[in-house]
């Protein structure tokens, strides 16, 4: 009853305001104004519009950026992460320039160059090489240095790791991530998914390959050393995933089928980065950032960046899967990197 | 070659006599519902779209209550998701995954390609080069009509039991592949697919139809350097399709085959719901290259032929020629030929090789180029013009304002160091919004303003007009300017609540305002709707010329019939933008009007 109310009641208002459109207009035609065409009154009042526009549209933009400031990403936690806020800046500051001359000129020549009784025709102006030719070659020149800058970095985050990288995977499924650190070969053993079983090998790894034997696999948070770079693989069960490191400013997708590759130099340790942003809460997080389901939005993990003394002792803590079968052939002899 | 086109005009013409002798009434049907008339299919489009659109909108405004109000009971997402999606008013996670899926895909390609596209190209084409109609009538109606069955498939694809597809607009594989991953990969994907796959077919017959009129048809005098850019846009837009939808058809082929019968070209290594699947050896980033290979064209798609309505519009209203007319068309050519060999900047972290990567953020920085030229080519026709405010005029402005705005941030996704602390954000779902999705929808309310008088013959209210121009740019910039901040501070697109990571929390502030602009963004759309369907039947009759424009489209009766023109077609002498030129008598000199001697025909130098 309400619902059919409701529709009753649109239906009506939507009747109200064709009624009130058609007095409108029949009043207009009886004075004889056009109510289709911009008439020097609304040139007037639509170019102030425009001006005032351009205005509140600065205005809420340095409001939000006053507000929020404080509340974006902290400073970059990684070796890479400190160039790439370099470069973002170095970015901000040519956009920040371009957008606010071209945006002021738009709306400003929108408002002056209104058509009134003082400007009543137009500059014939169809174009001018030498103009066109600057605004062409300036923003190349621009773009050349953005594009250089750019790569140098690039080049750098996906270059070959240094040879002492701590070797980590991070395997990805619906809706966790699990970690493997590759214990004291630093090597990573062969996994299979057809060997994967949720309660004993939940990444299937194979213990036919030795160097599986001294890997740790750890669920619900992943610790890595300040200062040692490391060199994480990544993979994917079920679907894509994304690994999004925002402190980090480094992310890779987790594929099915093949190993991707991210590496970096953790620079700040969470207790640091707790001091820095006055917050004794605050950690660093792992996001899977490409869309995988319903449980997409929870899909975390807790990262932590130790001292070298932490990590160790928080390492020695944790026992290798196969263990148990790597005592049996009397411990593992695998040469320590 | 003129003359040839001179002689296939004749006979067109003639073929046309002998036509309507033939059958001088038409029935209902003929007439309104299989039209063969270009300019009764671009409204079927356009009427087709609106309402696409906006379902489109209404989706939006539903998941931006749950991001700003997590987990909040609603009687409004209750009344539109019933108990099965919003039990207790409260969105299922599935289900909002649903509708940001089916929003994007709506407005990219329902609206943005088929819409805009299809009614600018349908009305626009034949009338401003000078022709009785398309090259092939035919082949234009079935274009219509397999985009309205696409369009019906994926509206019902909303009600299934499973629900709607949920992968994201851009479906990636495994998850859009396998039903156990999340229920919309079920029949709601089959639907999707399915649907996209008649959308292609309906893009390629309008696109080659557009692109064979406009070769072909062009009436006498008219060379293709006094094409209006308005033609010169839709063409390159057509041109952009045919080479690039083609791909997306072979993509979801694929898909399909993955889907349905057992085969590996994405899929490999999957063990899912408990068991190990069998396929091997396929490649997910497959599915990248052949998507994006689409994709990024399409936004060009969707953006070049509003770059053609905004040259149009600001020109007429400035009272000025366009700005570098064949810089405009230089560019327009050079941002095409790009178009096609950016796609990898989507996939910087997608693991394919990153020398790969380096090369597109190199292509990808040089477009940015022409694009710059063409803003600035707009601001410098609005200089010294003596601008009249028609509501498509503000439309256009606030179209260029965004193109500046979202371009300049696409400087810093297009740098591969950068995206990959961006990448996926809000900061992304901010710079295409604004860059794509606002400039062409402005642009298309523009020339919906501007070219209604030419649909119905009848004027809309400019009032109303300055009431749904206003309110809607500054909801516009209201939604997509806050969402840089949250894409800043690290927050994830697609995520159902943002409030997991403690540090997000500050951020709630954002997502309300987000939504606050959104609500009434969508509303004010409702003056546009009452302003539109009350002026199609009641509005002031439209003069032979009420912007004062020199196009063919004017030339012709207030509301052309079929044929368009009742005698001979328009001879053309000019190019397009002989506004205010000196020496005149009026601020404006149609294409049809004879050159004096000595002129200077500026569509040959510019």
């Amino acid at each position: 009853m309400m619902k059919l109310l409701g529709y009753i009641a649109i239906g009506l208002i939507i009747v109200l305001l064709f009624q009130l459109m058609r007095i409108y207009q029949l009043s207009s035609e009886i004075k004889g104004k056009n109510i289709g065409v911009a008439d020097e009154k609304d040139n007037r009042s639509q170019g102030r519009g425009m001006m005032l526009f351009a205005i509140g549209f600065f205005v809420f933009l340095i409001w939000l950026i006053v507000r929020f400031k404080n509340d974006m990403l902290p400073v970059a936690a990684s070796d890479v992460g400190k160039i790439s806020d370099n470069l973002f800046m170095f970015n901000w500051v040519i956009i920040f320039i371009v957008f606010f001359l071209t945006t002021f000129m738009l709306f400003y020549f929108a408002y002056k160059y209104h058509k009134s009784a003082k400007n009543p025709t137009a500059y014939f102006y169809p174009h001018n090489d030498k103009l066109e030719l600057i605004w062409t070659v300036v923003p190349s020149i621009a773009l050349a240095v953005i594009i250089i800058y750019g790569l140098s970095l690039w080049g750098k985050m996906t270059g070959k790791p240094s040879d002492n990288a701590l070797n980590i995977q991070l395997y990805a499924k619906q809706f966790d991530f699990t970690v493997r650190y590759s214990g004291a070969d630093n090597k990573l053993g062969v996994t299979n998914y057809k060997m994967i079983d949720d309660a004993t090998n939940p990444l299937g790894m194979d213990s036919a390959d030795k160097s599986t034997w001294d890997d740790i696999v750890v669920h619900g948070e992943m610790h890595i050393p300040v200062g040692r770079e490391v060199n994480i693989q990544c993979n994917a069960r079920d679907v894509m995933h994304g690994m999004y490191f925002p402190h980090f400013r480094d992310q890779i997708n987790c594929v099915p089928g093949m190993s991707t590759y991210l590496h970096f130099v953790p620079t700040i340790t969470t207790d640091s980065m707790k001091l820095i942003t006055h917050d004794t809460a605050y950690q660093y997080i792992l996001i899977c950032n490409r869309v995988c389901g319903s449980g997409h939005y929870n899909m975390f993990l807790k990262v932590v960046v130790d001292t070298k003394e932490q990590f160790q002792k928080w390492l020695a803590t944790k026992t290798p899967q196969f263990d148990a079968i790597s005592k049996r052939h009397g411990g593992v002899t695998v040469s320590m990197k | 070659m003129e003359t040839h086109a001179h002689e296939a005009t004749h006979t067109a013409e003639h073929t046309h006599e002998h036509h309507h002798h033939e059958h001088p009434s038409q029935s209902f049907i003929e007439k309104y519902v299989f039209s063969m008339d270009h300019k009764i299919i671009s409204k079927q489009f356009l009427f087709t779209a609106m309402f696409m659109a906006f379902a489109a909108a209404i989706m939006s405004v539903l998941f931006r209550l749950q991001l700003a109000w997590p987990g909040q009971q609603s009687s409004v997402m209750h009344y539109f998701l019933g108990d099965r999606w919003a039990k207790n008013g409260i969105l299922d996670p599935n289900m909002y995954l649903g509708l940001v899926t089916i929003h994007g895909t709506i407005m990219v390609f329902f609206l943005l390609t088929g819409g805009l596209s299809g009614t600018f190209a349908n009305l626009l084409i034949p009338l401003q080069v000078g022709a009785r109609d398309m090259a092939s009538p035919m082949m234009n109606m079935l274009s219509y009509w397999f985009f309205f069955i696409s369009s019906l498939i994926m509206f019902i694809s909303l009600f299934i039991e499973t629900g709607p597809a949920s992968a994201g607009w851009t479906i990636y594989p495994p998850l859009s592949a396998l039903p156990q991953a999340i229920p919309g990969s079920g029949a709601g994907m089959t639907l999707w697919l399915t649907s996209i796959a008649l959308f292609v077919v309906s893009s390629l017959l309008g696109g080659l139809n557009y692109i064979v009129t406009v070769v072909n048809l062009r009436t006498i005098g008219m060379k293709m350097t006094r094409l209006p850019l308005t033609i010169w846009a839709l063409l390159i837009t057509a041109i952009l399709g045919v080479l690039s939808f083609p791909v997306l058809f072979g993509a979801a082929i694929l898909l399909i085959f993955d889907r349905s019968f057992g085969t590996s070209f994405y899929l490999s290594d999957i063990y899912i719901g408990g068991q190990a699947l069998s396929q091997t050896g396929g490649s997910p980033i497959l599915f990248e290259h052949l998507f994006w290979f689409l994709g990024h064209p399409e936004v060009y798609i969707v953006i070049m032929p509003a770059f053609g309505l905004m040259s149009e519009i600001i020109s007429i209203n400035a009272r000025k020629p366009i700005f570098g007319y064949r810089a405009m068309i230089g560019s327009m050519l050079s941002i095409a030929f790009l178009a096609f060999i950016v796609w990898g900047h989507h996939m910087f972290v997608s693991g394919m090789n990153p020398f790969l990567g380096s090369v597109f953020v190199f292509t990808t920085l040089l477009i940015a180029i022409p694009s710059a030229v063409k803003a600035f080519n707009y601001i410098t026709t609005l200089w010294k013009g003596s601008i009249t405010f028609n509501t498509q005029l503000l439309f256009v402005v606030g179209a260029v304002s965004t193109f500046i705005s979202g371009g300049l941030t696409g400087i810093i996704l297009a740098d591969s160091a950068l995206d990959v602390a961006v990448h996926g954000t809000y900061f992304v779902v901010a710079h295409f919004h604004i860059v794509m999705g606002l400039s062409a929808v402005l642009a298309m309310f523009g020339g919906v303003y501007h070219w209604f008088p030419k649909m119905f013959g009848r004027m809309m209210n400019k009032k109303l007009g300055y009431w749904h121009f206003w309110l809607t740019f500054i909801c516009a910039y209201g939604v997509f300017l806050p969402m840089h901040f949250l894409g800043l501070a690290g927050v994830p697109r697609r995520y159902y609540t943002n409030d997991a990571y403690a540090p997000w929390a500050k951020l709630q502030d954002i997502n309300i305002i987000v939504t606050c602009f959104a609500i009434v963004g969508v509303l004010a759309q409702i003056i546009f709707f009452v302003n539109f369907f009350y002026s199609m039947s009641k509005g002031t009759k439209s003069g032979q010329n009420p912007w004062e424009a020199n196009t063919l489209e004017w030339t012709t009766p207030i509301v052309p019939g079929h044929g368009n023109w009742p005698g001979d077609l328009p001879v053309v002498h000019r190019w397009a933008y002989d506004y205010s030129k000196p020496g005149k008598k009026t601020d404006f000199v149609p294409q049809t009007v004879p050159m004096e001697e000595g002129e200077l025909d500026e569509g040959e130098h510019s």
